[in-house]
């Protein structure tokens, strides 16, 4: 017995040095984990960076996606020379993030998907310069000063040219409630932007008759989706007729499949909050040590360079003046679209309470 | 004489309980570090509203709970019904290439399931791959929808299955063949020997499997939002995500919660009566493989088509999906640098979550009570919350209370430890069943120390169970989205955080090209795994 165990340990020996190997690595792989975290975070490294070598450190959590904002974000670090860390993450969730955060947040600027977002967090965020604001349209921005509209993006409806003629289209959002489109519609109520929508209509058509739009369209039994992306894709394969999102969906699927992608767009022709102008934007957090550069970000993302940049790139409509709207693009002005402040889209709780009593969310 | 014997066995005891807390205090951290979620989902629910009863009291969360549950038991059972005749086909039978199908069998489980979800849609949902198909050939212009329970069911069933399989495929190797060939000897056929012998023995590994698949069923979202199949996690997540109402959130995630111990409590109580190691010390012998006759071409036809679904249709969507785009190929940096990412910190979850479940293990397996069982079911609350849950608690902790680790690479792999350890836990566990502690006491005996004990006896015959649970724990990591966003350091990516980013932004180019490293990674360990084995 001794000598079989005798046996089994020398037989073994490999295995122990396999573990011991892995156990040395684990342990330079950790302090290795440690010296190198030291860099991007804690606050006192970074106030020293800012007094010894004078080098400005932004930290921004965008809920915008590195692909769409990240060349921007870059130039802004080229032509500043500010150092700037970027969180990448869901709107939501980084605004939970920020919640938990509290006055430790290590951010400087929350770049959202949408006003939803920002207002989450409104408590954390300080006024934005007045010259800032200015910049863009008074519907463009809170109307206490804590954050700013960056990019404007329509509502729009996504149906199959091949399948459906523009003209058949209903004038407004309410004609979808018609018993022709049951089974016919998408929808992702799950999806911030479709909810602000649903806020401009509590304000555009009043508490009850939004209610019965909400009724209305669960009759007609439309497909759920989770978010916009795959309701494009599902009119294309004519999984549904017609799907409610954002207008800018439909360009990035054009850019990637060409011209044939059997997706087009419609503004509801008599207006209403189907054809709502809604902005991605950005406030300034209270937490920041940095608000003078903060502040400097957000002057560059209102800059024409920018906004240029948001138009051609990524098919949203320039929120200043002097810069032209990408030629592919229904210019803002041809659509028929409500002159809403941000702040009618700012109650997203009432919402929130409207869709769980229709039951449409949990 | 009586009072001899009484003190000696006094006196062992105290001896053991003496070197105890070498195996309690660190089963005490892990159980620490599994309470803080709790802890924090506790403090968020305080803050709900006074008709926070109202909302959890309504018929549709009684309705949602219901779907969640019976989604849970029919993908468990599916999942169990894949992985065991696979398992049992790949290291027992003479079926062709079974090296092979080993090695490919797991690597369903890297499949993020938002992904595969996406691609169920893709391939066999409303004027899908599938229905174009039948239309050409056949006409057919309707074909029964893939949305709600039948999509989720599917796709959760494919790419789960591994949970079971990995363990079962572990102990299979392990196993004492004596008792079958004892029962093959005395007439018994292929069929009553598996299911008399071979499969109690294996009711273990498919249990810690199971549960395996029943949690991660439990807290899924990306599978069950894409196939709108309304779950309790998916009510979760809208709390969080479109409603932003951190406190209903906590409350419904305590709900999952319960559902979680709902499902751990039948296993709880079941307990394994008889032992399940072998009694002559030596290497397992290897019998010839059973040949399967006719069965051959079922068999393989049933890989065949388990693969076809779980593996070859995802690959082949996303192949397609990079060719047509191959202009928009991510750039070379990128996708090293994300690589490396994805493989440094999956490496060390692995590791670490090994180093944590070897106590529990020990304890639960060696020293079997009560308090031990608690302990290791404690572990599983980690994978019974989302992701996103725990993440968020770490982000409060951390920032509060830990400011220098907040944001770096130490937190994420404690949030992925909290997530991840029972995917090492069980693998190990089911492995140290089988071995005989009479070898350790022997050695013991033999006037070896408890650790020399461990390092040269216990940990080279656990080598199977360690192998799978860090192969697991590996593949979980580098799938792993919530929390990686949310508790990553900044500009660090992994491929999943890419895949999400590319796939939300519909750029499926760069999609199936992160997807499909990700896939190659996670083959790598399963490759070694299986190779060093046979």
């Amino acid at each position: 017995m001794n000598a079989e165990i005798q046996n089994r340990f020398i037989r073994n020996r490999n295995s122990i040095f396999f573990i011991w190997t892995l156990t040395l690595f684990l342990i330079t792989a950790c302090s290795g984990s440690s010296t190198s975290s030291v860099v991007p975070e804690p606050d006192t490294n970074a106030q020293d960076k800012i007094t010894n070598s004078n080098k400005d450190i932004l930290t921004v959590y965008s809920g915008r996606s590195e692909s769409l904002v990240g060349p921007i974000i870059d130039q802004f670090a080229i032509s500043t020379g500010v150092d700037v860390a970027v969180k990448y993450g869901k709107t939501p969730q980084l605004a939970a993030t920020i919640l938990e955060e509290g006055a430790k947040s290590p951010a400087d600027i929350f770049f959202a998907q949408d006003p939803g977002g920002l207002a989450a967090v409104e408590n954390l965020l300080i006024p934005i310069a007045e010259n800032t604001l200015n910049q863009v349209p008074e519907w463009a921005r809170s109307t206490d000063a804590k954050w700013v509209g960056i990019s404007g993006r329509a509502r729009t409806v996504v149906y199959n040219p091949n399948n459906i003629d523009e003209s058949d289209l209903p004038n407004d959002m309410w004609g979808f409630v018609e018993p022709q489109w049951n089974g016919r519609i998408g929808w992702a109520p799950a999806n911030a932007s479709f909810q602000t929508m649903v806020t401009g209509m509590r304000t555009l058509w009043g508490e009850d008759k939004t209610r019965e739009w909400l009724n209305g369209i669960q009759r007609n039994e439309p497909t759920i989706y989770p978010k916009n992306t795959p309701q494009v894709a599902a009119v294309a394969r004519g999984e549904i007729d017609v799907g409610f999102v954002n207008h800018y969906y439909l360009f990035r699927f054009l850019a990637e499949e060409g011209d044939d992608f059997p997706v087009r767009n419609y503004h509801p022709r008599a207006g209403g909050p189907g054809s709502v102008i809604m902005v991605a934007g950005a406030g300034i957090l209270e937490s920041s040590k940095n608000k003078t550069t903060a502040e400097k970000f957000l002057g560059f993302m209102l800059s024409e360079i920018a906004q240029q940049y948001f138009t051609a790139q990524t098919y949203e409509y320039p929120l200043i003046d002097g810069v032209k709207t990408s030629r592919i693009l229904v210019p803002i002005d041809e659509i028929n679209h409500p002159n809403m402040p941000l702040s009618s889209f700012a109650d997203l709780e009432g919402t929130g309470k409207l869709l769980r009593e229709t039951g449409i969310l949990p | 004489m009586k009072s001899l014997i009484d003190s000696k066995s006094f006196a062992s005891k105290t001896k053991q309980n003496g070197s105890m807390w070498v195996l309690w205090l660190p089963s005490m951290f892990v159980v620490i570090a599994m309470s803080l979620p709790l802890i924090w989902l506790f403090a968020r629910s305080i803050d709900a509203g006074s008709d926070f009863w109202d909302l959890v009291l309504r018929p549709r969360t009684l309705s949602i709970m219901l779907r969640s549950i019976s989604l849970v038991i029919a993908v468990t059972i599916t999942s169990a019904l894949i992985a065991v005749p696979m398992a049992w086909l790949t290291t027992r039978t003479d079926l062709p290439y079974r090296k092979l199908w080993g090695i490919i069998a797991p690597l369903p489980l890297v499949i993020p399931s938002y992904i595969g979800a996406f691609l169920v849609v893709i391939a066999l949902g409303p004027k899908g791959l599938l229905q174009d198909g039948l239309d050409l050939v056949f006409g057919i212009e309707q074909i029964p929808s893939i949305y709600g329970f039948t999509g989720a069911w599917l796709t959760l069933s494919l790419l789960s299955y591994p949970y079971i399989f990995l363990p079962v495929r572990a102990t299979l190797s392990r196993m004492d063949r004596s008792i079958e060939e004892a029962s093959h000897n005395l007439g018994k056929g292929s069929w009553s020997t598996f299911k008399n012998i071979t499969l109690p023995l294996l009711k273990p590994s498919i249990t810690s499997g199971g549960i395996l698949v029943a949690l991660y069923t439990l807290t899924d979202f990306g599978a069950v939002s894409i196939l709108h199949y309304e779950t309790f996690t998916w009510a979760v997540y809208i709390q969080f995500e479109s409603m932003i109402d951190r406190s209903m959130a906590s409350i419904f995630s305590l709900i999952l919660v319960l559902l979680a111990i709902l499902i751990l409590l039948p296993t709880t109580l079941y307990s394994n009566k008889g032992r399940l190691y072998r009694n002559d010390p030596g290497t397992p012998t290897l019998p010839p493989p059973i040949p399967l006759g006719k069965w051959r071409f079922i068999a393989t036809l049933f890989c065949i088509i388990v693969i076809l679904f779980s593996l070859v249709i995802p690959m082949s969507v996303l192949t397609y999906w990079l060719v047509r785009g191959f202009e928009f190929f991510p750039s070379l940096t990128n996708i090293l640098t994300a690589t490396w990412n994805t493989f440094s910190i999956a490496i060390i979850a692995s590791i670490m979550a090994l180093v944590s479940s070897i106590p529990i293990a020990i304890l639960a397996v060696r020293y079997p009570n009560s308090w031990t069982k608690l302990l290791e079911r404690w572990t599983y609350m980690g994978f019974a919350l989302p992701g996103l849950v725990i993440a968020l608690a770490l982000v409060f902790f951390g920032s509060q209370f830990a400011t220098p680790l907040y944001q770096t690479r130490t937190l994420l792999v404690f949030g992925y430890l909290i997530l991840f350890i029972p995917g090492c836990l069980g693998s190990l566990q089911s492995s140290l069943e089988q071995i005989n502690p009479r070898l350790e006491e022997a050695a013991r005996s033999l006037g070896s120390g408890g650790l020399k004990v461990f390092l040269s006896i216990t940990l080279p015959l656990l080598r199977p169970g360690i192998m799978s649970g860090l192969a697991l724990v590996f593949l979980l990591t580098a799938k792993e989205l919530p929390a990686t966003l949310i508790l990553a350091p900044i500009g660090f990516s992994t491929l999943a955080t890419l895949i999400w980013s590319n796939a939300s932004e519909a750029f499926f180019a760069q999609t199936a090209a992160y997807s499909l490293v990700l896939i190659l990674l996670s083959s790598l360990p399963m490759i070694f795994l299986i190779s060093k084995r046979t």
